[in-house]
């Protein structure tokens, strides 16, 4: 089964090479790449604008990817906001619900957030005059959910939580989180860049009214995100780029938005990217999901494992695998993480080292030097862990 | 593996204790955002010249070795000593320049590696930073 999965990825097929770097960018199928290429080849054309052949499958091919990343979301295409990417998705969300707020309003950002998530309410915060209340986070790098209650009160306009943390592979409890939005009517926006790499996400059973994610982190294109958001949100959103494509009327000294999700597609949409996209979410939405996420638990399990039994090693993150995603950071006492990950490239093994755009975390958990970050993905395998514990071994006696 | 990078020299001037200078004329600190280093540098200075250095260093192996060397080579130096001596670290990593200094050749291993080179820089861009400011 993994060996499958991972033939599937041209770069992985080096020898020695151990990619667990997926949370940064996950590799790209093969059949992902070519679809992309065979767009290119068949029908290249602007969408929603020409009435040759070339641009009516262009439109096919891109009204088609809308329905493919519905069907992942187990949302209506109209609720799919195609973006240049996750951090344009989540400015967009913020500025779609916050540019009318104002003193008096808070917005609740969490110290786990990617900072893609939260300077956005940060910098409208700044220009709105409204007040950012920040929900804090566990020792183990969870929400701190305790906190709600006082986190969130009856002037919260919004909630901005990650679905997933991108250092701690924590999961957040999404409903609990709407739950507490919704109670003073708040909307709540979430950050999926990494939960949506590990599965198909139900936003709206979830409780989420905006959910945003990276094509490039879940198997596709780079320059490609989406945002979606529940027909009645979208509806009422006010979009944050103005352009060709987007407007209802236009005269001279006004014009109307037109319908979402077109209204937030201003200019000339990422087709080709939408379309490799569509073709790596049906790609993850074939897979044996009980098999890969048993794959995925036991390697992470393995990885754990392994870096619990090493001197000075510290796991930042939840130590078991309930409610996380196989994303591990840690420190080694000593050892500081660029000189560790550049030690680890030097023997095939890629990970990240650093704050990771995640700055309120590492002040938070006191990480001032931040982390060494391994993630792992459905083509990730046994012998990429082991490669990255002997490793880190052999790295920790040139360092010490 | 990279182990090159880590030789008993570069390793010996990172494990230094730091200086810590009290009573500074001036101080500048530099950050690499895209990797966190932080170096801080603190200076008396006597007829334009350092007489005295103290740094702090938040960062990688590379970036406290080389923030050891550049406090031991400050003293003496003016803003044009400092923002030469900065030129030499930079042309001996980026073209293959001779060392300026005999303690700099430890640094010689990380030429071919550019995405540390400006862990290495830092605390000489600090150096001539903090001297080229007006010392009040
Ligand atoms: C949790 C999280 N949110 C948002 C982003 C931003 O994604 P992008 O850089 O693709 O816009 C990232 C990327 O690292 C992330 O990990």
């Amino acid at each position: 089964m993994s060996q499958t999965i991972r033939e599937a990825f041209p770069a992985l097929a080096r020898p020695g090479f151990h990619y667990l770097d997926s949370a940064a960018m996950a590799q790209i199928p093969g059949l992902v790449s070519e679809a992309v290429t065979h767009h290119n080849r068949t029908a290249r054309s602007n969408v929603r604008r020409g009435l040759h052949e070339m641009a009516q499958r262009a439109d096919a091919a891109y009204d088609g990817a809308r329905a493919a990343v519905g069907r992942f979301l187990g949302a209506p295409a109209e609720e799919v906001v195609f973006t240049a990417g996750c951090t344009l998705a989540l400015n967009m969300a913020a500025w779609g619900l916050g540019r009318n707020l104002g003193p008096g309003d808070e917005v609740v950002v969490s110290r786990l957030e990617h900072h893609s998530a939260c300077l956005p309410w940060m910098a409208l915060a700044k220009e709105r005059g409204f007040a950012l209340r920040w929900l804090g986070v566990t020792p183990d790098g969870r929400l701190d959910l305790d906190s709600l209650g006082t986190v969130v009160t009856p002037r919260c306009k919004a909630v901005a939580v990650t679905h997933a943390s991108n250092v701690t592979g924590a999961v957040s409890d999404l409903p609990r989180l709407a739950e507490a939005a919704h109670g003073v009517g708040a909307k709540l926006v979430v950050d999926g860049a990494q939960m949506v790499p590990h599965g198909r996400v139900d936003p709206r059973a979830l409780g989420a009214d905006l959910y945003a994610f990276a094509g490039h982190k879940a198997y596709g294109p780079t320059g490609i995100g989406v945002l979606w958001g529940r027909a009645e949100i979208l509806d009422g959103m006010a979009p944050l780029v103005v352009g060709g494509g987007m407007v209802g009327t236009v005269e001279d000294g006004d014009f109307t938005w037109g319908e979402p999700p077109h209204r937030f597609e201003a200019g000339t949409p990422p087709v080709a990217q939408a379309v490799g996209l569509a073709a790596a979410l049906n790609w993850m939405a074939d897979l044996d999901w009980p098999a890969v996420r048993q794959q995925e638990a036991a390697l992470a399990w393995h990885l754990l494992d392994g870096l619990r039994s090493m001197d000075g090693v510290r796991v930042i993150g939840p130590l078991g695998l309930e409610a996380r995603v196989p994303v591990v950071s840690f420190t080694v006492a000593g050892c500081h993480p660029h000189d560790l990950s550049h030690l680890l490239a030097g023997r095939g093994v890629a990970v990240r080292g650093g704050a990771h755009c995640a700055r309120p975390l590492m002040s938070a958990l006191g990480l001032e030097e931040g982390t060494l970050r391994a993630s792992l993905a459905p083509y990730s395998d046994r012998s990429d862990v082991d490669a990255l514990l002997a490793g880190l071994a052999e790295a920790v006696k040139v360092l010490r | 593996m990279n182990e090159e990078l880590y030789g008993e020299a570069i390793k010996d001037l990172a494990a230094r204790e730091p200086v810590v200078l009290d009573g500074a004329d001036a101080s500048a600190t530099l950050d690499n955002p895209l990797c966190g280093d932080r170096v801080t540098l603190d200076v008396r200075m006597e007829g334009g010249r350092v007489a005295a250095i103290g740094h702090r260093v938040k960062g990688c192996l590379l970036c406290k070795a080389a923030a050891t060397l550049a406090a031991g080579t400050a003293p003496g130096l003016g803003a044009e000593g400092a923002a030469r001596l900065l030129d030499q670290v930079s042309n001996m990593l980026k073209t293959g320049a001779e060392p300026a200094l005999p303690a700099l050749a430890a640094f010689i291993p990380v030429r071919p590696h550019k995405s540390r080179h400006a862990c290495v820089l830092l605390p000489f861009k600090a150096l001539a930073k903090v001297l080229a400011a007006p010392i009040p």
